[in-house]
């Protein structure tokens, strides 16, 4: 795959083609910069640094060759024969992030950013994580580049996903645990952002999806467009042709914008990002934004106006879903830009179905997906089975299910 | 003249600062919310910043994180906070600032917000998480009521945001004492008196510092410079060890005098 296309491109052509976020970071009405009047210092001292290091030929080199040296990308283009058999109806493809280093698309951001911190000479890192992937990225690029690591992770969180919190501690990162609220990512987020606004001098921190204040939305989108590049190409040189259909998981929601942003220009080709169903349709039960019935609607949480889970009085709902990853009450707010100017459509997958998804693709094609990657690879089953056969359908398999063997078993009643 | 206003060129006649109390809504219920206020204005509080619970206080520490939970718990809504300053308006008159982030007054209305505030006798609003930046159609909302918006200001904030944070401000401009969430501390930091002198070189609006004080040495510091004192986490402290008895009132009441002598 050597036409995947230069970082400089990637991080430049963003700005020629599309028109948002504007200078404050608005997608739209969405987005800006809802913080404390202590964090607009750090925020506005990282605006400035990314400006100049994405325009920086050095820092695009060095991040381009740890991303194909250190991280093993690109990563394939799956065509999934055996699925596409058992459906009957377009062809599916896999853009294969697990098979990355740390086993998801959190490393592609963690990268990135460690190097902006690097050349903004801070000395500690902090970062928030739900499922752990993005906590074991951030814990790998932080033992990689000899810095100090500290992750956030709700105690709810740390129970389902033990096995991540190891592989933290290996990696010689410390792991607090947060107990307030629900347990779980959004409370990982307020303490990542109390530690941030005690320690802005020496602290970086390493924000791991598409999510609040200005730059981050942007700044991880930008390091994470590098899924939709490679498809992009890679899919022209398989099939000749653009997909007729993306999907992919949305939780914070980067690794979907990751793969759609090359293609939002693309009017022909369908995008549908996927939401956590969860378990019922009222508000707590699951974790989908958009279904408005259910308690989705705009607000302001941790730093940007987006679509969030809320009460009728603006407190913020809890969320249920089988996959940590996705159990988070707002969602980026390019998303919700997306959302409202229907470029991109927004449906949601059950936890049983996101299980079943799971376990057809491990008989069908051998791969363990992560349980957010398997609400994707739901709906993708569904509306592959309405399409003809000369249809192509690319899924994001952000990343892969070790970590989630211990759920899955508990939820069949196996017990290891 | 708004009532803020007024307080603050009442206290200079008599050379005296302002001591502004923080508590949270509904903790431990409303009913003592209400006799706390008024408690307190008689106990010597110039102005009472009066917090709206929300579910993610990122801003704030343990002390009032806990103090927001037990309000949430009971169930408090921004409507109720609004009618129980309606009802302490009939036997006070002290300035009350609504403390509050900025999602339950958005879901609120912004504008039937403001409508509402003015008519109960909220004076001013502060939120914690809207920026400057993100502030004009709510600052327009409250400037058309008459209501004042009250901006924070840290050792961090550039001489640049000063200059335009003193353009937006009314009623008072709060000096985030230092880095960080809200909490006691121990020593009072060096930063304070810089940055009140800096703030000062772009406003003539009253200066109150807040973040971290917690005793009568402290506010007595703070007051030698600024023009008021905002006294936090340590009030929520007593509240939440004294909620079950019965001279709680009385107890934070002791308090406020204390810290105002």
């Amino acid at each position: 795959m050597e036409n995947l296309k230069e970082p400089q491109e990637s991080l430049d052509t963003v700005d020629d083609t599309i028109s948002w976020p504007d200078s404050r970071g608005h997608f739209g009405d969405y987005g800006g910069c809802y913080v404390p009047e202590i964090l607009m210092y750090p925020l506005e001292e990282l605006i400035a640094a990314y400006k100049e290091a994405r325009q920086d030929q050095g820092f695009i080199n060095e991040l381009k060759s740890l991303l194909k040296n250190y991280v093993g990308r690109p990563t394939p283009l799956f065509f999934a024969s055996r699925l596409t058999e058992y459906v009957g109806g377009a062809k599916i493809y896999l853009k294969r992030e697990d098979l990355n280093h740390t086993g998801a698309h959190k490393i592609n951001n963690a990268l990135g950013q460690i190097l902006l911190a690097q050349r903004m000479g801070k000395k500690r890192i902090i970062a928030e994580t739900g499922a752990g992937q993005h906590g074991v990225a951030t814990a790998t690029v932080c033992a990689l580049m000899n810095t100090e690591c500290r992750i956030y992770m709700g105690t709810e969180d740390m129970r389902r996903q033990a096995l991540n919190v190891f592989r933290m501690k290996l990696l010689g990162a410390e792991v607090v645990g947060v107990d307030s609220g629900s347990r779980t990512l959004k409370d990982a987020i307020n303490e990542a952002l109390r530690d941030w606004v005690t320690n802005i001098n020496t602290t970086y921190y390493l924000l791991g999806s598409a999510l609040g204040p200005h730059p981050y939305p942007q700044m991880v989108r930008d390091f994470q467009a590098i899924i939709g590049q490679e498809a992009r190409s890679q899919i022209l040189e398989l099939e000749g042709v653009l997909p007729n259909l993306l999907i992919a998981c949305v939780g914070g929601g980067s690794n979907a914008i990751g793969l759609f942003y090359e293609f939002l220009k693309d009017s022909n080709v369908e995008i549908v990002g996927v939401e956590a169903g969860g378990r019922g349709q009222t508000l707590g039960e699951h974790a989908a934004r958009f279904h408005s019935a259910g308690g989705g609607r705009p607000g302001v949480l941790q730093g940007t106006f987006s679509y969030i889970l809320q009460d009728s009085d603006g407190q913020i709902a809890s969320t249920h879903s089988v996959s940590a990853g996705l159990d988070y009450p707002a969602i980026g707010p390019e998303h919700a830009y997306l959302h409202d100017t229907e470029r991109v459509s927004y449906v949601s997958a059950s936890d049983n179905e996101a299980l079943e998804a799971f376990q057809l693709l491990a008989k069908l094609e051998g791969i363990l997906p992560a349980l957010e990657s398997s609400h994707a690879v739901a709906y993708g089953l569904k509306a592959a089975a309405k399409l003809s056969k000369d249809k192509v359908v690319i899924v994001n398999l952000s990343g892969r299910g070790d970590k989630d063997v211990h759920t899955v078993a508990d939820v069949l009643g196996v017990s290891l | 003249m708004s009532r803020i206003a007024e307080k603050f060129q009442a206290l200079k006649k008599v050379e005296r600062k302002a001591l502004i109390p923080y508590i949270t809504a509904g903790d431990p219920d409303l009913a003592i919310t209400e006799q706390l206020i008024i408690k307190m204005a008689e106990c010597g509080a110039d102005i009472i910043e009066l917090g709206v619970p929300f579910s993610d206080p990122m801003a704030d520490g343990p002390v009032i994180q806990r103090a927001t939970e037990r309000a949430l718990t009971k169930g408090i809504k921004l409507v109720n906070i609004l009618d129980l300053v309606g009802r302490v308006r009939k036997v006070s008159q002290i300035p009350i600032v609504l403390f509050s982030y900025f999602n339950p007054l958005l879901q609120f209305g912004l504008e039937n917000l403001a409508k509402k505030a003015k008519e109960v006798g909220i004076d001013a609003i502060l939120v914690t998480d809207l920026s400057p930046e993100e502030s004009e159609n709510f600052l327009n909302i409250l400037k058309k009521h008459n209501l004042d918006m009250i901006f924070l200001l840290a050792p961090t904030s550039s001489d640049e945001r000063m200059a335009k944070v003193a353009k937006l401000a009314s009623g008072f401009i709060y000096a985030v004492s230092r880095t960080g969430i809200t909490g006691m501390q121990q020593k009072l930091s060096d930063t304070v008196k810089p940055l009140v002198s800096r703030i000062r070189n772009h406003t003539n609006l009253p200066i109150a510092v807040g973040f971290g004080i917690s005793n009568r040495e402290q506010v007595k510091e703070v007051c030698y410079y600024a023009d008021g004192a905002v006294v936090g986490s340590r009030i929520v402290a007593e509240i939440e060890v004294s909620r079950d008895q019965s001279e709680l009132v009385e107890k934070i009441g002791n308090l406020v005098k204390e810290l105002s002598s």
